[in-house]
């Protein structure tokens, strides 16, 4: 295993060498690659320079040419993506092998990437490519990493301790930035280093330069340690704040850098502006995060641009910030504070999806390259070489860091409920890794600073020394103190509900002893939000009712999984028992119903989704595509007597079922039912300008006790997905086909001990995505973006007799000749009264007894299928939103009872 | 209790501190927010919770509210509810709130804990027989979801069964195929709560007290 391991390292190791070889070659003639960048948004693509061009001097005498090359017309673009592959390869090979980013920080592997590219170019043609000289790095580069932290802020614990966060990112970096700039310019007027020249401005501007915390590896850390809440909130805030104050702070002292004397005044106006520069940017966050809201309240019917709006308008608020010379990054993370919520309940799950996703990849994308250029530009860039100046800044700033911390924490802890204590600091202290802000922020510097290059040297010094030094050791360290850790693992539904009856009752003992806590403000502004904002910011229909419904349906279905394996009785059973008594409910399972309690329960004092991985993506768990179900005998015969239940019937045991009810009123109508021989056979006919197979693509019961083991059904299933997969290739109406076998039923293939040899069927149901393409289907991850949605498994006491009524496959299958042969399709067959057919059996039964009188079923509704609305075209979507789920519980008294049609 | 004049109030404030491990300075704003609910009367009594508007929308009031008049909640053993309670007892049950202080030893801690857990389970289990029944947990659930217009009481129900399946599962290892198990007894609770830090998390600040206002 271990051989493969690093066989397959070795391997990859060996391809990202070429590849970086292949790739600095071709990139090195480029100079400019970024800086050029910025004008090829704008402007059109260089024009053909001689070296290049293909064309001759006299071009009437030049034949037609049959191969040309027209390479600066592509360079730009051409090598962005180039360098941006090249970054991303070297991402993939450290994960191949993930045991390397455990223990040193994916950033520090990156920028040693740089160094060695950075090498190579070096060597080739000896001069520097341009990294981040310009604008690029504010333009392109910083939005999508700040839009990424701000997007999946952990929300409540942010607000928990917002407080603290702002106290350290505002206070902390000032202090940072003066107690660093202030005693390296004492430092400066010792003669023996020779650096009199450089005078305070200058100073206090490389301060605050180099007070950027940027722990982007040590948030890593921490969240894989699961590092108390209340420290990592603070990290995580801070390096994001301190960065919209260190930019603010920078864009200040540039200016005042380039003045020749600096008044009391200044100081004073100096100020002045940072105030107006920080709530300038808050402003304008809001702004555009309320119009990014109001804007999707209008996006039902075009949600393939929906994701848009989240990303134009956050960088759109960045823009104008930037416009007026406020705080761009102040207002792009308000921005996306302000819009999560609102957006998030307006656009349709799969566009929530989608705008996490893309976010994710833009913010980790960035800062990839930034990493990797950071080691290029480590060995390109002209140094200059001040022992005294940088081991003094690196003293400096780890030691006002330390301070800092120290300080301000001793000022906020009395304020604070649960005081940070000394390993707290610790932790805090050291985790001030410095990064891509610094080091874009020193390559920005002025060409007339006059020790700019001694700066850029200095800064990439403690940036290389922060991040491989401390950012290796404080995982051993953190280890080694013992910081006081959270247990963050997901916890089971019990937990869920008692900590929830904690908040609860905390809010209720907060509110009757009249505290003003944070509750108290929060209070306020949900009942702000639910009176006003809201209802101008949500769409009354919205997206969230089908969510909603979604996460009913999965939670029902996870219940349900917790209450299969029930402990007793498992010996009977050995092969299950493995599986049940390490109760590995796959963990998305326990996120779902995580989730859904969390959205449901106590609105007012709402909980968020405790924690979002910085590095990884976000949990899209909730589209899940296949559910099983356990069989409901086994449970019953776990439990006989064992479990009071009163008011249930037996029927609705195995389901946390809509009430039957229900699903007679809102379901659509039946379903046909085949048996998996005829499923595989069904033909494809050809109706409403659609294509659509005949049973395959619309449900299917397989019934594996009559026919299948467990492996045959495997097998069957595989090859209906290949199927409606080979179908959506053909004709495009499926959308998507994927099929993941569950980890329960794989293991199935052999449990026909003797707990589950009694009676199994199998329930698959695959929904076809209709012909009108796109705007409906978004709303239904389960039913209409899966084509199997859902797979269950019976109960069926009543094996026996099913597996003599059902099996029929000759009968079913002539009829279906017939049927596709010989039957348009009625226009009217879109709204037929409701059928209640359970099996293919079935059907057809009551098919034919029902023909004779043209009674209520259809003579025109060959299988059924053609009912389900799912299907239904040109239908409003709104049916879709309120579209109840499709539990069809599996009836053995069906095919006795024919009475209980409609 | 109750007899809270002024010239003995603050000796009464250090006694209590003690027992309660209360500031003085936060019992003394405790002490004007109870009268404040009590409308500078002695007692306080069910109805006077209903005006604290706030807690309309909890959406288990009723639980909070009758924790606040359970006996089992104050120091003794006693059983039962009473109808109204003195100072003290309004003071011991806000105890229950008190953060961890981080001087404690681990005894000390772990003791602490074992306080607060009991509080909760208390909370659950209402008729006092040391277990949570499945009924009474289906009951806590379908409040705690009840202002969700999304799930209905049926499905509360079913997460109820789902969750007590869970604790039966954890908590008896082997079980008789015909064994029923009659709920979670406070073992089985504390060890549901295993490895969850409650003395962080429940707890109120005690301080900021507006102790005139009824929230808005």
């Amino acid at each position: 295993m271990d051989d493969s391991i690093s066989c397959k390292c070795n391997w990859t190791s060996k391809y990202l060498v070429c590849l970086v070889i292949f790739l600095s070659g071709a990139l090195w003639s480029s100079r400019d690659v970024l800086s050029n960048a910025a004008g090829a948004t704008t402007k059109a693509p260089p024009v053909n320079s001689p070296a290049w061009t293909q064309v001759s001097p006299k071009p009437q005498t030049q034949p037609l040419p049959v191969f040309t090359i027209n390479y600066p017309r592509i360079q730009v673009p051409f090598e962005i993506t180039l360098w941006i592959l090249l970054a991303s390869f070297a991402k993939i090979g450290f994960n191949m092998y993930h045991k390397i980013t455990i223990w040193i920080p994916e950033s520090c592997l990156l920028i040693s990437v740089g160094l060695v590219v950075g090498g190579i170019m070096y060597a080739v043609h000896g001069m520097p490519p341009a990294v981040l000289t310009s604008n690029v790095f504010f333009l392109y580069m910083l939005p999508p990493i700040v839009l990424d932290s701000s997007y999946f802020m952990p929300t409540r614990p942010f607000f928990e301790n917002v407080g603290t966060v702002l106290w350290f990112a505002v206070v902390g970096t000032l202090w940072n930035s003066l107690g660093i700039g202030v005693s390296l310019y004492g430092v400066c007027q010792i003669e023996a280093l020779g650096l009199k020249d450089i005078n305070l401005q200058e100073n206090l501007l490389f301060a605050s330069i180099i007070s950027a915390v940027d722990p982007v590896a040590v948030l890593a850390v921490f969240e894989d340690i699961s590092i108390n809440e209340q420290l990592y909130i603070v990290v995580f805030g801070e390096c994001l704040f301190n960065d919209a104050v260190t930019v603010a702070l920078y864009n200040i002292l540039s200016f005042v850098a380039t003045m020749p004397e600096v008044e009391t005044v200044d100081v004073f106006l100096g100020m002045a502006r940072f105030v107006v520069v920080g709530l300038g940017g808050l402003f304008f966050g809001f702004l555009f995060g309320f119009a990014a809201a109001f804007t999707t309240r209008f996006t039902a019917h075009v949600r393939e641009i929906e994701p848009f709006f989240v990303f134009m308008f956050s960088y759109l608020a960045y823009l104008v910030a930037e416009l007026f010379s406020l705080s761009s990054i102040m207002a792009i993370v308000t921005c996306a504070l302000t819009m999560k919520y609102y957006v998030e309940e307006n656009v349709a799950q799969r566009s929530c999806t989608t705008i996490r996703h893309v976010v994710k990849m833009l913010g980790t994308m960035s800062e990839t390259l930034i990493f990797f250029f950071l080691g290029v530009a480590t060995i390109t860039t002209d140094h200059e070489w001040n022992w005294g100046y940088i081991l003094f800044t690196l003293l400096f700033a780890f030691v006002w860091r330390a301070l800092g911390v120290f300080v301000l924490t001793q000022i906020i802890n009395p304020f604070r409920t649960i005081p940070f204590n000394f390993k707290d600091q610790f932790g805090l202290a050291y985790g001030g890794l410095r990064g891509a802000i610094c080091f874009a922020l020193v390559f920005l510097l002025p060409q007339n600073i006059t020790c700019r290059n001694l700066f850029i040297t200095a800064t990439i010094v403690v940036i290389l020394f922060t991040v491989f030094i401390q950012g290796i050791s404080i995982r051993p360290l953190v280890e080694c103190m013992k910081v006081r850790r959270t247990n963050r693992k997901l916890g089971t539904i019990n937990v869920e509900i008692h900590k929830r009856l904690m908040e609860h009752t905390i809010a209720g003992i907060e509110d009757i002893c009249g505290q003003w806590s944070h509750y108290y403000w929060k209070d306020k502004f949900k009942k702000f939000n639910d009176r006003v904002l809201r209802k101008i910011l949500i769409r009354d229909n919205r997206a969230e009712s089908s969510i909603v419904a979604l996460y009913k349906k999965l939670e029902l279905q996870n219940a349900l999984e917790l209450l299969g394996p029930a402990p007793s009785d498992l010996s009977a059973a050995p092969s299950l028992m493995d599986l049940q008594t390490k109760r590995n409910f796959p963990a998305s399972d326990l996120r779902n119903m995580h989730e859904l309690l969390s959205k449901n329960m106590y609105k007012i004092r709402q909980r968020t989704v405790e924690y979002t991985k910085k590095s990884a993506l976000p949990n899209d768990s909730k589209v899940r595509e296949i559910l099983i179900r356990r069989h409901i005998s086994i449970r019953h015969s776990f439990r006989v007597g064992s479990f009071p239940r009163t008011g249930v019937s037996k029927r609705h045991r195995f389901l946390s079922l809509p009430p039957r009810k229900n699903m007679e009123s809102r379901s659509p109508p039946s379903r046909p039912s085949y048996t998996s021989e005829n499923l595989l056979r069904a033909p494809i006919i050809f109706r409403h300008g659609t294509w659509i197979p005949v049973a395959t693509l619309d449900l299917l019961i397989l019934c594996s006790s009559i026919v299948l083991s467990a492996a045959e059904l495997n097998n069957t299933i595989k090859q209906i997905i290949f199927r409606s997969r080979l179908f959506s290739t053909l004709f495009g109406f499926v959308r998507s086909a994927s099929y993941t076998l569950p980890p329960g039923l794989a293991s199935l293939d052999n449990a026909e001990g003797p707990g589950l040899e009694d009676k199994q069927s199998w329930k698959m149901t695959l929904h076809p995505c209709s012909g009108s393409r796109g705007t409906d289907l978004e709303l239904e991850p389960l039913s209409a973006t899966s084509s199997v949605s859902q797979l269950q498994r019976f109960s069926s006491r009543q094996e026996r007799p099913l597996q003599n009524r059902y099996h029929q496959p000759e009968r079913r299958e002539h009829e279906l000749g017939q049927q596709t042969s010989r039957e348009p399709i009625a226009e009217g067959l879109w709204g037929q009264p409701q059928r209640d057919s359970w099996t293919a059996h079935r059907y057809s039964r009551s098919r034919d007894e029902h023909r004779p009188g043209g009674g209520n079923l259809p003579p025109s509704a060959p299988t059924g299928w053609a009912q389900e609305p799912l299907i239904q075209k040109g239908g409003g979507s709104q049916n879709h939103l309120n579209r109840r789920p499709h539990w069809r519980p599996h009836n053995p008294h069906g095919p006795q009872s024919p009475g209980q049609v409609d | 209790m109750g007899a809270f004049q002024s010239v003995h109030q603050e000796d009464n404030y250090e006694d209590l501190a003690t027992r309660t491990g209360f500031s003085p300075e936060q019992i003394r704003n405790l002490h004007r927010r109870f009268k404040h609910l009590t409308q500078n009367g002695d007692k306080l009594r069910r109805d006077h919770f209903r005006v604290i508007s706030d807690l309309e929308l909890n959406p288990i009031q009723s639980q909070i509210i009758e924790a606040f008049f359970d006996k089992r909640n104050f120091q003794g053993n006693g059983r039962g509810t009473v109808s109204e309670i003195g100072f003290e007892e309004f003071l011991i049950v806000m105890s229950y709130f008190l953060p961890t202080d981080p001087n404690l030893t681990a005894e000390e801690r772990e003791s602490f804990r074992q306080r607060k857990l009991h509080f909760l389970f208390n909370m659950y289990d209402t008729d006092d027989d040391g277990k949570i029944t499945v009924q009474e947990y289906r009951h806590v659930v379908q409040v705690l979801i009840s202002q969700s217009d999304n799930l209905d009481q049926e499905e509360a129900k079913e997460i109820a069964d789902a969750a007590m399946l869970e604790v039966a599962s954890l908590a008896v290892v082997h079980m008789a195929p015909d064994e029923f198990y009659e709920g979670i007894t406070f073992e089985h609770f504390v060890k549901i709560w295993k490895g969850i830090e409650i003395e962080m998390k429940m707890h109120v600040r005690f301080s900021h007290l507006e102790t005139t206002s009824i929230c808005k």
